[in-house]
């Protein structure tokens, strides 16, 4: 296991949709099917907005107005591929420095005319790294496991 | 999905040395003397440490030369992608559903 390797995950599905739909389904939709967990604001999400331009964001509107950028727009060439960054932390926080963020490519390609292949590649996943350092100063800290360690730890609560 | 070795992980940083260990590594990669001179515990106590956090996966090592250098293992990283490989599944799952509704009706 090398660490490019686990710094890169893909996955794909294919989708009875020709590949004009599939890529404004992706674009327009994309808050009718992020998993509702994953909430960076304080209140319910009323829309997800993805501005369709390079320099655009992905972001939540929640129901009491207000809003959380969570992505930038780096590509978009529709109906193709879309990259955006991701700047949310292992602690599902906002990333406000962009080295520390890392990147989802998505390419969609036309398998039949009705049919569409969506390719996802979410990259640079290490660069999220520097949750580490947050371990040095929750070691010294008397605030207990840093976030990310307690996030780590869910991961296997669930089966042990 | 979940491997069993990272379930030794939180067993592995209840102990303080080997926290104090991790937060060494954190800084940046070491050698087993480094860190022997920086915490009061002997080199085979390091070592012996070491091994338990290896075991759980939470550091990895290299050879450099006569040394091995430890390193935080990118397990962080790991679970990080873990965390997203859960997520882009359920979105695209998601997806997949509202791409194939055949008309605009939604529930």
């Amino acid at each position: 296991m090398t660490e490019t390797a686990a710094a890169v995950m893909r996955s794909q599905i294919v989708v009875e949709a020709p590949i004009e739909r599939a890529f404004s389904v992706f674009t327009e939709r994309f808050g009718d099917f992020k998993p509702p967990e994953h909430n960076l604001l304080g209140a319910a999400i009323a829309e997800t907005v993805f501005e369709p331009r390079v320099g655009g964001h992905i972001y939540d509107r929640a129901v009491d107005g207000s809003e959380c950028r969570w992505a930038r727009v780096l590509v978009f060439e529709p109906p193709h591929r879309v990259v955006f960054s991701w700047d949310i932390t292992p602690q599902w926080q906002i990333e406000t420095e962009p080295d520390n963020t890392s990147e989802v490519e998505v390419r969609f390609v036309a398998e039949t005319p009705g049919r569409t292949r969506l390719e996802l590649e979410h990259r640079n996943i290490d660069r999220h790294g520097p949750g580490w350092q947050a371990l040095a100063d929750g070691v010294a800290g008397e605030g207990g496991w840093p976030l990310y360690l307690t996030r780590f730890a869910a991961l296997f609560n669930e089966v042990s | 999905m979940v491997t069993y070795p990272r379930a030794d992980a939180l067993g592995a940083v209840g102990d303080p040395t080997r926290r104090a260990i991790l937060a060494c590594l954190a800084e940046r990669p070491r050698a087993v003397g480094e860190l022997a001179n920086e915490l009061p515990i002997s080199r085979p106590a390091v070592s012996q440490h070491l091994k338990v956090l290896k075991a759980a996966d939470l550091v990895s090592d290299r050879a450099a030369g006569t040394r091995r250098i430890y390193r935080l293992n990118p397990i962080g990283v790991s679970a990080l992608r873990d965390q997203l490989e859960m997520f882009w599944s359920r979105a695209l799952a998601g997806y997949k559903d509202v791409v194939e509704q055949p008309t605009k009706e939604r529930s």
